[in-house]
């Protein structure tokens, strides 16, 4: 892979594949301290849902189940669009990154406005905690509802930061910056972008999906 | 530069599997619910993040240390849940 485009290897590394290595291994250390971050909110949630079974059960029967099932589907479209970008840019296909980019993004965004619709209907009903909450409503329920934001929150943050990023690829990608040899953005982005998507991955039966007895 | 990259197969073939995996967990919510409700909708949850890491974050190509990188949050998650869950149970949930 000797072209005019390849990258100068770093001092620190013997060759392109050791750097490539190092780049996988720092990525998936982020990783493992992201799944601990949120680890610690799905341990309240497991204990909270244990202690208080109904109220959660009522919880989640005022979140819309097909809003959630969309975005589920919304957000795993988006993966496989991430990961066509990655193997068209190791193809050295420019375009088609840019289209895939776009596409994910574009994803994103419609992720975040069925959220952005779900949190104003939570609004809507008095179902923020802090705020004057429906009264009639068991009190325990406000700590899934919390939980609720918490998680989502926590998760739509992931996402913001993440079309932050792909608009750093687009303007990267615009330059002439990411090519076949030099692929390593997309691909640690598309690491974090599929990570997030995991994390929706359960959430989305943890709050959507409680079983009314 | 025509470098080879990834195959485009795989790709598509993970994705369809994950949205027969998402019609499966929408479609038993119509079933009337059980105790196998919610580990089934972990079963499928787990089964879908497994696709993700294998495929679209390409573990399935990666080097045992990678792997074991990308396990091992998991690991440690488990740690802290069973540990918690351990004092829950046996102290402070009435049982």
């Amino acid at each position: 892979m000797n072209g005019p485009s390849t990258p100068s290897l770093p001092a620190a590394y013997g060759d392109f594949r050791q750097r490539d290595l190092a780049n996988h291994l720092g990525m998936w250390a982020f990783i493992a301290t992201e799944v601990l971050f949120f680890g610690g909110l799905f341990l309240a949630y497991v204990v909270y849902r244990i202690t208080y079974p109904a109220a959660f059960a009522a919880g989640s029967h005022t979140l819309d189940f097909w809003r959630g099932t969309i975005n589920t589907a919304v957000l795993l479209t988006s993966s496989l669009t991430m990961a066509l970008g990655d193997a068209y840019i190791k193809r050295g296909n420019r375009t088609a990154l840019r289209n895939c980019v776009i596409a994910t993004a574009s994803l994103g965004v419609l992720f975040l406005a069925i959220k952005a619709s779900e949190y104003h209907e939570m609004y809507a009903k008095h179902l923020v905690p802090g705020l004057p909450f429906d009264p009639q409503a068991p009190s325990p329920l406000q700590l899934f509802v919390f939980l609720y934001f918490a998680m989502t929150g926590l998760h739509a943050v992931h996402m913001l930061i993440g079309l932050g990023l792909m608009a750093w690829l687009l303007r990267q990608n615009r330059r002439g910056r990411l090519t076949a040899a030099h692929h390593a953005p997309v691909e640690m982005f598309g690491l974090y972008w599929h990570f997030v998507d995991c994390v929706w991955v359960f959430l989305y039966p943890l709050l959507y999906l409680i079983p009314q007895r | 530069m025509n470098a080879q990259g990834p195959p485009f197969r795989p790709l598509y073939g993970t994705y369809a599997a994950l949205i027969v995996l998402l019609a499966m967990t929408a479609s038993a919510t119509a079933l009337p619910a059980g105790w196998w409700s919610t580990p089934l909708g972990l079963a499928v949850a787990v089964a879908k993040a497994s696709l993700i890491f294998v495929f679209f974050m390409r573990l399935r190509s990666q080097v045992p240390l990678v792997r074991i990188f990308a396990l091992v949050g998991f690991f440690f998650l488990a740690v802290m849940l069973i540990l918690t869950l351990a004092d829950y149970f046996t102290r402070l949930l009435p049982v």
